[in-house]
């Protein structure tokens, strides 16, 4: 039955070198008055069965199809080569564990720290850990190093209001359990970088931005960094990593810790998850680092290898006083982020970042045509990358509603649930699957629904 | 194993490969904003059969369960059933998107919910979310639950967690950063938490236990009602370390025993794969004074059979989001196709015959290496890698299994058991590969006499061998050399 291998003779003579008769003998530590519940679940059912029933479950989603796909604010569609899912299926790879026997981990041992040396010179930061599980963790751990660094005397957080609003929501959770700590400046949703500029004070450990932001767009980080270091606090930026083919790293304008959603390296949508939390900051703070991290060194005989390092920043190492409790990650999603940038090559994501800003300003431009529609409207002038803000003269639930049943699209993101100011806004990514003929499509699909 | 150093891809890098064409823009062009411009990105530049080269050669230097036996106590290695990895690849899966309309996506809700009432069923509570994206990750949740539920009923002073010495380092750890103190509770002369300190240990003060059933010497806690009692007791609340559930699965719900929250570790006793270190899944479930508080949203059905409709619920009480969406969706399909295809009876048999292997593995090594709590045990057990008189440790001997083919046990840990080595067969190995097993085990035992500096220097076999750690911590190479200097 199952996975099981075992014979009936095996399990006769394993029991008799145990010295039992019964394999229910093995349980008599177990309150009687508990043992073997009668559990309610769906009788075992076999491969043939799952494949059909989960193939019949699948078929209940709407099938999307990425090209006619314009919903992101935080996971993406992109093109991933057919070589991450290639190396993703190595089961050496897949179905090994952490790498605490470093002579038979070699092979994942190197692969993150070449994950490591290729996100530090995304982001132009000096030291990546291994992977955290996404991009809000990612950012809730960067808080809690801020907060650590400026040792819980410092306890004010300023958080732009346009930062992913389940990141935000995350690291409020995260921070529940840190006495001191106080977040301010996004209650407002409207606040821009002066606002939260002018928060700046000797209590506190971190302003966070994300950059291009939430909407799609660069913030004026010009003279950020230095504000902030001024008042000994710490920048954290939360950024886009398929942006950074193309323009300025966090660590050019004097981010102190980097962090991102890495899913849009070769890994799946997956409804959410598994994603990939990456994380980079200054070799100032590597010992407050949380995570894994590989270092290089030799083996006996002088060869080159590949270890965990610095583990004493651990849980398993350090219990209460560790950096963090993270133990498992997101290894696998980092080694596919890898083999993704590995392909790609830097000019491989160069051209996907241009494709991505000439694509989506060719689709705002003809939707700021349709009548009823505006682009930025709150911020037309800011610059942005591969999303913008689209305001719609219907709900956006009814819009998407029959984009979805009438033409197979997925539209955007409905704002007005985070933020109460953009009612009837709708957030829309374009990326490369979207091609031209599908953005007229998404067109004039928006002109026929509100018609 | 391949034994010549492998480059790195930036060592392969060549300026002006491509490892895959691109389209060119079918669009207007529209300029950059300059200023918003890098000068340059130092990724590396490979063709793709460059790339291919070079992940299949670092995959032959990775050991995985695929690869053979890896017994790594409290961390359920057991074999990862291929057609999940299939069904977790199904385009209408894979490509959905964590913010489509709940309507576009009831088959991924049904899935969930589903996942959650089948959780909750196995360990006995209330209400489950599938959000904690890890073992960690849940206990973390577990706790700000526990807190926010304290703080409901006005009970401020409770700031102290009790974890026994035996306990994972995540539950201290996980206890700190919830804001809690973690205070150590010693284990008794038979491998049990000690009942007199937890007794002693118990009053207004304390917010709850975080314990570990069978806990991590493999055993299960004798007293464990007992100790669930005091607990309640004083008022505080009880939290299950859900890592060792690969023993309990059908044999007892942890529910049942009075554990009020728990987080169950799908990549572990749900076989969904460890990924080199994760990503994993960790669902916590609760009691139902604890129901309200989960983390949202959590899916709750509308309407029953054919109108069955799935929606999302924020629990009224809720301390907050943990995830960026609803936690590892790949994993959750992976884990639903398990329970499919075990049911009720086949996750008995999975623990049962857990159970069985690792007494028949104590009992074929105990006399080469002791077992300081020498009783039945269940998924796992710790005997002591220590052997001969010739200064050979449990590192050396795990070292040694190297040479031999297999993957070591956890070792050092539990910390209350000297030159510990921790293992755990899991169900799904046979006889024949735990009698190989033994007999590599005995072996080292003999080297150990006749050979210890053969055992002391292992491993021989490897694609490197003993690596200088402290070099690696000292000097902190953590970026390629090869890559140009950061600008």
């Amino acid at each position: 039955m199952g996975y099981v291998p075992h014979t009936d003779a095996e399990r006769r003579e394993m029991l008799a070198t145990i010295g039992l008769a019964r394999i229910e003998d093995l349980f008599t530590d177990v309150p009687a008055s508990v043992r073997f519940p009668d559990l309610k679940l769906p009788p075992p059912a076999q491969e043939l069965e799952i494949e059909r029933e989960m193939a019949a479950r699948a078929a209940r989603n709407f099938a999307v199809d990425p090209s006619l796909s314009f919903l992101g604010a935080g996971t993406y569609h992109h093109f991933r080569p057919a070589t991450v899912d290639y190396v993703l299926s190595r089961g050496e790879f897949y179905t090994s564990y952490t790498q605490y026997q470093p002579e038979v981990s070699q092979g994942m041992l190197q692969a993150l720290f070449e994950y490591q040396s290729m996100i530090c010179r995304l982001t132009a930061m000096e030291v990546s850990n291994a992977s955290h599980y996404d991009g809000a963790t990612a950012l809730a751990e960067a808080v809690l190093l801020a907060l650590n660094v400026t040792r819980g005397e410092r306890s004010k957080i300023i958080l732009s209001p346009a930062i992913h609003p389940q990141y935000r929501a995350v690291l409020k959770t995260y921070l529940r359990g840190t006495h001191a700590a106080k977040v301010v400046g996004d209650d407002d949703g409207t606040a821009g970088l002066d606002r939260l500029r002018s928060l700046l004070d000797d209590q506190t450990a971190a302003l966070v931005i994300q950059n291009p932001n939430f909407f799609g767009q660069f913030e004026a980080v010009d003279g950020l960094a230095d504000a902030v270091h001024r008042s000994g606090a710490l920048l954290i930026v939360v950024t886009d990593l398929v942006a950074l083919g193309l323009f300025r790293p966090p660590g050019s304008y004097g981010a102190d810790v980097v962090v991102a959603e890495g899913q849009p390296l070769g890994i799946p949508a997956s409804f959410g998850g598994p994603h990939l939390g990456v994380f980079a900051t200054r070799l100032a703070y590597v010992r407050r680092l949380s995570g894994h991290l590989v270092g290089e060194t030799v083996d006996v005989d002088g060869r080159r290898g590949y270890v965990l390092t610095l583990a004493t920043r651990e849980q398993h190492i350090r219990r209460a006083k560790a950096t963090s409790n993270i133990c498992t990650n997101s290894a696998v999603c980092a080694l596919g982020a890898a083999v993704y940038l590995a392909t790609i090559g830097k000019n491989g994501l160069r051209r996907i970042a241009e494709l991505c800003f000439h694509k989506s300003h060719y689709a705002a431009d003809a939707i700021a045509g349709l009548e009823g529609f505006a682009v930025n409207p709150q911020s037309p002038q800011q610059a942005f990358f591969k999303e913008f803000v689209v305001r719609v003269p219907r709900p956006v639930a009814e819009i998407n509603r029959q984009l979805r049943e009438h033409h197979n699209i997925v539209g955007g993101y409905d704002l007005g649930g985070d933020y109460p100011h953009l009612q009837a806004h709708m957030l829309i990514t374009v990326n490369e699957f979207n091609t031209r003929a599908h953005i007229d499509r998404l067109v004039s699909a928006l002109g026929e629904v509100v018609r | 194993m391949i034994r010549t150093t492998i480059p790195t891809v930036y060592e392969l890098s060549v300026p002006g490969r491509h490892g895959v064409d691109l389209p060119t823009p079918d669009v207007p062009l529209t300029p950059f904003p300059t200023s918003e411009l890098r000068a340059d990105c130092d990724l590396p530049e490979l063709s793709q059969i460059d790339v291919v080269r070079h992940y299949l050669a670092l995959s032959q230097r990775n050991f995985g369960v695929d690869s053979g036996f890896y017994p790594l106590g409290s961390c359920t290695m057991k074999y990862n059933p291929k057609i999940n990895e299939q069904i977790a690849r199904l385009p209408a899966f894979a490509e959905t998107h964590p913010l489509q309309d709940p309507e576009a996506v009831q088959g991924n809700l049904e899935l969930m919910f589903e996942l959650q009432e089948w959780l909750a069923e196995i360990g006995g509570f209330a209400a489950v979310s599938l959000q904690p994206s890890a073992g960690a990750h849940g206990e973390f949740t577990g706790l700000l639950m526990i807190r926010a539920y304290h703080h409901e009923r006005g009970e401020l002073k409770r700031t102290r967690i009790l974890i026994p010495d035996s306990a994972h380092g995540t539950n201290p750890a996980s206890t700190t950063m919830a804001g809690f103190t973690a205070v150590e509770l010693p284990s008794d002369g038979r491998g049990n938490v000690d009942l007199e300190a937890v007794s002693v240990a118990c009053d207004e003060t304390v917010a709850g236990i975080m314990i570990t059933n069978p806990n991590t010497l493999g055993l299960f806690e004798e007293h464990i009602q007992h100790v669930v009692h005091l607990v309640h007791e004083c008022g505080g609340l009880v939290y299950g370390d859900g890592a060792n559930m690969n023993a309990l699965a059908g044999i007892a719900r942890p529910g049942d025993l009075g554990f009020d929250v728990m987080h169950f570790n799908l990549h572990k006793t749900f076989a969904t794969p460890h990924g080199g270190g994760g990503p994993g899944a960790g669902p916590i479930g609760v009691s139902a004074r604890l129901k309200d508080f989960l983390p949202g949203p959590v899916i709750e059905v509308q309407g029953e059979g054919q109108n069955a409709k799935y929606v999302l619920e924020e629990p009224k009480k809720s301390i907050g989001r943990v995830s960026t969406f609803f936690g590892n969706f790949g994993m959750f399909v992976r884990a639903h196709a398990y329970i499919r295809r075990h049911g009720a009876s086949g996750l008995r048999a999975n623990s049962e015959h857990a159970v069985l292997n690792a007494n028949y593995l104590r009992v074929r090594l105990r006399d080469a290496f002791a077992v300081p709590f020498d009783r039945i045990n269940m998924h796992e057990f710790v005997c002591r890698g220590a052997v001969g008189d010739h200064g050979v440790r449990a590192f050396d001997v795990s070292k040694r299994l190297l040479d031999y083919g297999f993957h070591p046990p956890t070792n050092y840990f539990p910390l209350i058991v000297p030159e510990a080595l921790m293992i755990e067969p899991t169900e799904t190995e046979s006889k024949p590969t735990l009698d190989a097993f033994v007999a590599a085990m005995h072996a080292i035992a003999t080297e150990a006499k006749d050979d210890p500096l053969l055992v002391k220097s292992a491993p021989h076999e490897t694609p490197v061998r003993r690596l200088d750690e402290v070099k690696a911590a000292r000097e902190l190479v953590v970026t390629d050399r090869a890559a140009t200097p950061r600008r």
